[in-house]
């Protein structure tokens, strides 16, 4: 293991939600442009996660800190993993353990709606693991190793030959980011059924550790993104998966929210006819 | 500094009123206003409000629904009551059923006049009523300094 790995990955721990902020910001005021307004400054999500912290917070169980805290070091825990160059389907593991902790939390709040926003995470992620389980899958049969360092490492050609892949995870992608048609788990805007969802009842600095969680989150995606186009070199790779990454915006402010029996066939489907498809061809392409 | 000014989150009730000022003040959500440029968010959710924008004369069904919200929201907190009709019952000041302003249930720092509100003045409102945020926050930083003393 090369020493800039260790780097990298205590970089992530550091840096990550920074830049997971950033990209927050950056999302948000893109979304505010789509809607022909001005939007808020990009350090916004910056300073709502501070000003949360300078709020009381409500505790409905101890519990739910405690489960918070296990979301948020999960995800940290797969970051840690990705940056590290180390096993992808491990970091895979702790990001869905994480995704659970979550659950928990909204689970043990006992309000209805995040209740309700937590069953429908759940059946969230019955949608997407096959498809994201079918990324470090992919990636094995082309390059032979489930490392990260080896995948970036691998031929040039291998977003070729995982392109189907590919269209099934920026499908899945959309879920995980929690953005529309896929957000019913926690509607982000007032005045919508689930109020917000599984946040309902968290706030104050429980909500930060939320909010600093996705930042991790975001940042892990991009990363997973970025491992596509790798071979290529950073300053191929990078602006490709950025530009990727910010089309999800795109596909948020242009759909109407599903319901959770159509995102799961559509998810399925997507998996069966994208990702299962690739993986049955790769022995013919390579 | 306090970040609440950067980023004050927002709870909208329309208790018992004529939807005027509602419209007015989501009308402060639109492109032509865009309040988001200040961090100002419309929460659903009370849990999530720093601010607590209420409308319209209340009534003993709606007296419920405003304590329940505001007790709600965790401190620091603010109300603004917006219209005529919240500041002191408006043109139902004499009906027998509404209790005529929201100070007459919850404790409102700010006044909005307007029958309806523009949104300018209630943007001003919300303005306003950051300073007394601000100053809510200091004196709860110092309520918890002397808990854990």
């Amino acid at each position: 293991m090369k020493p800039y790995a260790w780097s990298l990955a205590f970089a992530f721990i550091l840096v990550g939600p920074l830049l997971g902020a950033l990209l927050a910001g950056v999302d948000r005021r893109l979304t505010a442009r789509m809607q022909s307004r001005k939007g808020p400054p990009i350090l916004q999500p910056i300073y709502d996660v501070l000003k949360l912290f300078e709020k009381d917070t409500l505790v409905v169980t101890q519990l739910q800190t405690l489960y918070l805290w296990g979301f948020l070091f999960f995800m940290v825990i797969a970051g840690f993993i990705l940056f590290l160059g180390s096993d992808l389907l491990l970091s895979l593991f702790a990001l869905t353990v994480s995704g659970i902790f979550l659950c928990l939390a909204a689970y043990a709040t006992n309000s209805p709606y995040s209740n309700i926003g937590s069953s429908r995470e759940l059946m969230l992620m019955m949608a997407y693991e096959p498809m994201l389980i079918m990324v470090p899958l992919g990636f094995f049969l082309v390059t032979g190793s489930f490392r990260v360092s080896d995948i970036i490492a691998g031929s040039p050609w291998q977003v070729l030959q995982l392109l189907g892949i590919l269209v099934g995870f920026l499908f899945v992608l959309t879920i995980k980011l929690r953005k529309s048609p896929f957000d019913l788990s926690s509607s982000h805007h007032g005045h919508q059924e689930l109020v917000q969802g599984m946040t309902t009842d968290l706030s104050g600095s429980d909500l930060a550790i939320v909010e600093i969680g996705h930042w991790y989150e975001n940042v892990i995606l991009l990363g997973w993104l970025y491992l596509f186009f790798a071979p290529w070199g950073p300053w191929i790779a990078l602006p490709i998966s950025f530009v990727l990454f910010f089309a999800e915006v795109l596909v948020d402010n242009t759909n109407a929210r599903l319901k959770w029996s159509s995102t799961l066939k559509a998810s399925w489907l997507m998996t069966g006819v994208f990702g299962v498809t690739n993986l049955l061809l790769l022995p013919v392409i390579s | 500094m306090s970040f609440l000014k950067k980023s004050p989150w927002v709870l909208h009730y329309a208790a018992t009123s004529c939807n005027g000022c509602d419209i007015e003040l989501l009308a402060c959500l639109t492109p032509l206003y865009d309040v988001e440029r200040f961090g100002i968010v419309n929460t659903g959710n009370p849990k999530h409000a720093d601010i607590f924008l209420v409308t319209g004369s209340v009534n003993e069904e709606s007296r419920k629904v405003v304590e329940n919200l505001y007790a709600q929201m965790p401190d620091p907190k603010v109300v603004v009551a917006i219209g005529a009709c919240a500041l002191s019952g408006g043109i139902f000041r004499d009906a027998y059923n509404v209790y005529g302003g929201i100070d007459q249930v919850i404790p409102v720092d700010v006044y909005v006049p307007g029958c309806a509100a523009r949104p300018e003045s209630i943007i001003d409102g919300i303005v306003r009523s950051l300073d007394i945020l601000e100053q809510r926050a200091k004196e709860r930083k110092r309520q918890r300094k002397m808990v854990a003393l």
